[in-house]
């Protein structure tokens, strides 16, 4: 019987594919690779990936613990690799978080208010970061989060760097 | 199905192969054992039944999805959101020169009434268009039987996240999903969550690679993941996409497991653009101005990503945004 090997990526270990042009700009692909991005940011770095309008796939190099940060919409946040926790925090003052703000926000130092709770994630697992509530992630050995979000002040945009050119 | 809605779909009695011959406004589709044939006034066009059945039911299942779903470089549907082209040869160069493309707009629910009709009619007891082919029988010989249960799969579509307490369930052995058998190798631990107490629900997570694992459709992106439009549309695929689906926004890729080779053509005319190989890792945007088609030697992991927004295609069409995703 056939033995199937199911590939997944990983910072020690990808491999790019790439667009091959007959007629068009490479560039219209933005071909990228999460790991290579990962490999290559700071910890906690929130950078861009795929854009789609206001909405963005931010990758982020989890290494470390992070600052707290909010938003007023739900996010998700799907470990590529190595093992992350979530901790999340129902803010005591909400106001920081203004209903309609979009993208979120980075709160300074220890956030007051009560813990919701944790989630210890490994490759392949996905948390909602609920509307309204602080989190924060912390990770013993470089870890690889994608966050599907909608685009804010620290989203980093490097799509020279990170894509296909030619 | 209500019972307007059949009233609405024109076929005849079965033919001398068991099926039912469809029509809607001026073009007609018949099948015999291997072949389904599509006539409209300027021209005719011949495809595989499997094929065409695998097509088809991606087409019904999607509500006739985002843009354009072409059965092939000939037939497809334009989706606008209420009501939907049916067209021969309309994005196919040659045709459009020759003035022989042929394309009629309906009320989405007369021609999804019509599809479904034909996919229920068409599809023997043997035959699961969504299935692999290594995974499902033939699609081919004299009618024998149906296969509702297959062709009328609910499409899973999560509100927030698969896992949240009123959402999407969980796949399991015990709910009839067993892994997939180019996935048993896919670890299946589920995160471990703490909840405070007063917080009872509203902390989640679960584990999108097992649940991926688990799936039996091929090429059939569903919702997990919601924020606004922003929607997470993973899907398992495997051999090759059954429609070639042009863009009327710009969609993303997300490769998670496996390899899966991509062509590229112009949406419009067909000419070809670009070959994409996508490995695990792997980030890629479609333009809105392109069709593509893929093709996975192995079962793999792909994260669709869509902007659901429904202001989109207008824009695009109009110029007020790019059919690039990003400018650079
Ligand atoms: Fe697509």
């Amino acid at each position: 019987m056939t033995k199937y090997v199911t590939r997944f990526g990983s910072l020690a270990s990808y491999e790019k594919g790439g667009v091959e042009i007959i007629d068009d700009d490479p560039k219209r692909y933005a071909f990228s690779n999460i790991f290579e991005v990962a490999s290559r940011s700071k910890p906690y770095a929130k950078v861009a990936v795929g854009k789609n309008m206001q909405y963005v796939l931010e990758v982020i190099r989890a290494e470390g613990t992070s600052e707290w940060r909010a938003a007023a919409h739900d996010e998700f946040a799907l470990v590529m690799d190595g093992e992350v926790e979530i901790r999340l925090l129902k803010l005591a003052d909400p106001s920081g978080v203004r209903p309609n703000h979009e993208g979120s926000i980075r709160l300074s130092g220890e956030p007051a208010g009560r813990k919701m709770g944790r989630v210890r994630a490994r490759r392949g697992h996905m948390t909602l970061l609920p509307a309204g509530a602080a989190y924060q992630f912390h990770a013993d050995r470089p870890g690889v989060v994608l966050l599907q979000t909608i685009a804010g002040q620290d989203t980093q945009y490097r799509w020279s760097e990170i894509c296909q050119t030619m | 199905m209500s019972v307007q809605t059949v009233s609405d779909v024109k076929a005849t009695g079965p033919n001398e192969h068991g099926y039912r011959r469809f029509s809607l406004g001026e073009l007609t589709f018949a099948r015999d054992e291997y072949f389904v044939y599509i006539k409209w006034p300027t021209g005719r066009h011949v495809m595989s039944a499997d094929g065409f059945l695998r097509a088809l039911q991606r087409d019904v299942a999607w509500e006739f999805f985002y843009g354009i779903v072409n059965f092939d470089g000939v037939i497809g549907t334009v989706n606008h959101y209420g009501t939907v082209d049916l067209f021969a040869g309309r994005y196919n160069d040659a045709y459009r020169k020759a003035e022989l493309d042929h394309l009629e707009n309906f009320p989405t629910p007369l021609i999804k009434a019509t599809f479904k009709a034909i996919l229920e009619d068409w599809t023997n007891s043997t035959f699961d268009p969504f299935a692999s082919p290594h995974e499902t029988g033939t699609a081919f010989g004299p009618k024998a039987g149906d296969n509702r249960a297959a062709v009328t799969r609910r499409r899973v579509a999560a509100k927030r996240m698969v896992g949240v307490p009123e959402d999407e369930a969980l796949r399991s052995d015990a709910n009839g999903f067993p892994i997939n058998r180019h996935f048993v190798d896919v670890p299946q631990d589920e995160p471990e969550v703490v909840v405070e107490p007063g917080f009872e629900g509203q902390v989640s997570a679960f584990n999108l690679f097992a649940y991926l694992s688990r799936s039996n459709v091929t090429w059939n992106p569903s919702v997990v993941s919601v924020c606004k439009d922003s929607l997470y549309c993973p899907t398992t695929e495997e051999y090759i996409l059954p429609i070639i689906h042009g863009n009327d926004r710009v969609e993303w890729f997300v490769q998670l497991s496996d390899e899966i080779y991509w062509d590229v053509e112009d949406r419009d005319t067909g000419a070809v653009r670009a070959k994409v190989v996508m490995k695990p890792g792997d980030v890629a945007a479609m333009p809105a101005d392109i069709r593509h088609q893929g093709y996975s030697p192995k079962r793999a992991m792909l994260l669709v990503w869509e902007n659901a927004s429904p202001d989109l295609p207008a824009l695009i069409a109009s110029g007020k945004a790019p059919t690039n995703p990003v400018n650079f």
